[in-house]
């Protein structure tokens, strides 16, 4: 086996026992960013300047014995979301094509001080708005398991980079399941926290009450010890809960016998492909031999999370991307200007692309005079009642599950001429970010040749259970650690 | 007929501080009528006594105590100005206008 073909706990274990060092790890990927990068363009920045004067201050420290964190000299990417000091970031957009962040994200300063070099950052939907990356303004980001298909979106590039070995693990965001698809469309683990347990200081931002930054790896494993680096109250994010912090790694070993887990009725039947179904319900099976009981949950409203997301997100994107306005960062139009407001909108016509132009007006329109309470008011009281089935559900159930995705990845271009249907696509994992809950991908087998991924959903700040139990079910089915078929 | 007329388009893009083409005012106009069938099913549910969820947390305000504490230099606000002037940002004249 390869050197970068081992997951970080792995990585870890050498590095700790000293069979390698962090400058080897580095080198290591960037031989492996060199070899497949040309084919997948997961990567809008390398970094590996950054990453080999990290990996060398690491390799010092523990040569000269110092007990260093778990998860110190294992390379690692991040969503070109999440603001770096003195790295350029993007979020994928023209408006931010020169904007270089002048401090470091929480997540980011977490994980330096843990040790971990990063490689590069990665590619995504512009703004995060997308499910497939294709809405990058730079570059279109391909699935290491079929280059013709795309990667999944909107954090495409890091789910990308880890599938393809390209980094040990990434950091990307998730506000209607750019975390989760993703993983499940590249047959990697994607983990999107409780809404609070991650700071969003330094993550730039979507729709601030539906965002959270989480975990893409190799395993379940790996999604613990990154969330237990990661996770934290932070009084920069006043989003952030105060509520304790187990420790995630340990939280995942214990039998899972005797758990009750809820297959949402709703969003495994029509509109799912049957090879996806056909892995969820397989899946389930492998959750019954563990001593899970499986049963089918309904969630009444289910249906309504596509039409109350796609009024709420919008309404707050129009609001959070307000500030790009190119007086004090971004882009500035070069055209003459009459005044002020034409300054502003020429300004913002150029550097934002044309999803990112469609969501900023619907949301404009919903928030509008008139239309507030009927549109905006109205969706979120629907948010409550959505919401509230999942409290009923959790009631009965410790985790449900459903798929990630109606279907496995599809072409590149396959839905250029009817962006509505991408959004349909989006069904399941919607309804988390509504209630807030966390949420997991885990590979469960493969439909026509392509990875799938299996949804666990748990109550808020469950993630011991969930993490538990999706490990368990990965060392169980089997499905951990295949690879693409990629530089071979 | 369309429920979201062309002028309802260019209000909207006004708010926005959006400059639109005459294509991009047809799409998004197109788009604007599609979110209507959203709406309509939204409308299907009964809402009565439903209070709305704004975040998904149970949350009150965060309060810290006013002390002053470091934050970004001058140099480091100003590092991505578009056209920096001393230790200002500079713009285009506020002109004395309707906006």
């Amino acid at each position: 086996m390869e050197l970068f073909e081992l997951t970080a706990y792995e990585l870890a274990q050498k590095l700790a026992a000293r069979e390698v060092s962090s400058r080897e790890a580095v080198a290591a990927v960037r031989d492996r960013v060199a070899a497949v990068e040309g084919d997948v363009q997961a990567f809008l920045l390398q970094t590996w300047e950054v990453a080999e004067a990290k990996a060398a201050a690491v390799d010092e420290r523990r040569a000269a014995g110092e007990a260093l964190p778990p998860l110190a000299g294992v390379p690692y990417a991040l969503k070109d979301v999440i603001c770096t000091r003195g790295l350029r970031t993007t979020c994928g957009s023209r408006i931010l094509e020169r904007f270089v962040p002048p401090y470091d994200a929480t997540v980011v300063e977490r994980l330096g001080a843990a040790g971990t070099p990063l490689v590069g950052k990665a590619n995504m939907d512009e703004f995060a708005m997308g499910s497939s990356t294709e809405n990058s303004a730079f570059q279109v980001t391909r699935n290491p398991w079929d280059l013709e298909r795309v990667p999944g979106g909107s954090s495409g590039g890091s789910a990308a980079a880890v599938a393809g070995d390209e980094c040990f693990f990434a950091l990307g965001s998730d506000t209607g399941g750019s975390i989760r698809q993703p993983g499940s469309m590249c047959g990697i683990v994607g983990l999107k926290p409780t809404y609070g347990r991650v700071s969003r200081y330094g993550l730039v931002a979507y729709a601030s009450s539906l965002d959270q930054i989480g975990p893409l790896t190799k395993d379940v494993r790996d999604a613990a010890l990154v969330l237990n680096t990661i996770a934290g109250h932070d009084p920069r994010d006043s989003t952030t809960a105060a509520v304790e912090r187990p420790d995630f790694v340990a939280a995942l070993d214990g039998s899972v016998a005797g758990l009750k887990a809820g297959i949402i009725t709703e969003l495994t039947g029509k509109g799912i492909d049957p090879g996806v179904r056909d892995c969820v319900l397989k899946a389930a099976a492998v959750l019954e031999e563990l001593g899970v009981r499986c049963e089918e949950v309904q969630l009444p409203h289910a249906e309504y999370a596509l039409p109350c997301y796609y009024v709420i997100a919008p309404a707050e994107c129009s609001s959070n991307l307000a500030r790009y306005d190119g007086v004090r960062y971004g882009h500035r139009t070069q055209q003459p200007v009459e005044d002020f407001v034409d300054m502003f909108a020429k300004s913002r016509a150029e550097g934002f692309g044309p999803e990112v132009r469609l969501r900023i007006v619907k949301g404009t329109y919903v928030l509008s005079k008139g239309y507030y309470d009927a549109f905006y008011l109205k969706a979120l009281k629907v948010r409550t009642l959505i919401k509230r089935d999942f409290d009923r559900a959790f009631e009965r159930f410790d985790v449900l599950l459903c798929p990630v995705a109606p279907t496995p990845a599809f072409r590149i271009g396959e839905h250029a001429d009817d962006p509505l249907s991408l959004k349909l696509g989006d069904i399941c994992t919607l309804p988390v970010n509504l209630a807030g809950l966390p949420a997991l991908s885990v590979p469960c087998g493969f439909a026509d040749g392509l990875p799938v991924g299996l949804q666990v959903l748990a109550p808020p700040f469950a993630e011991a259970a969930l993490l538990r139990l999706a490990h368990a079910y990965e060392q169980h089915a089997g499905w951990v650690g295949r690879k693409p078929p990629l530089g071979r | 007929m369309d429920i979201v007329s062309r002028e309802d388009v260019l209000h909207v893009a006004h708010l926005a501080r959006l400059a639109l083409s005459d294509e991009e005012i047809a799409r998004l106009q197109r788009e604007l009528n599609r979110i209507m069938e959203h709406f309509a099913e939204l409308q299907q549910l009964d809402t009565e006594g439903v209070p709305p969820t704004s975040h998904p947390l149970p949350m009150t305000n965060v309060f810290r105590e006013d002390e002053v504490r470091p934050s970004l230099s001058v140099d480091e606000v100003l590092q991505n100005a578009p056209d920096r002037c001393d230790e200002f940002f500079r713009v285009p004249r506020i002109v004395d206008t309707e906006a």
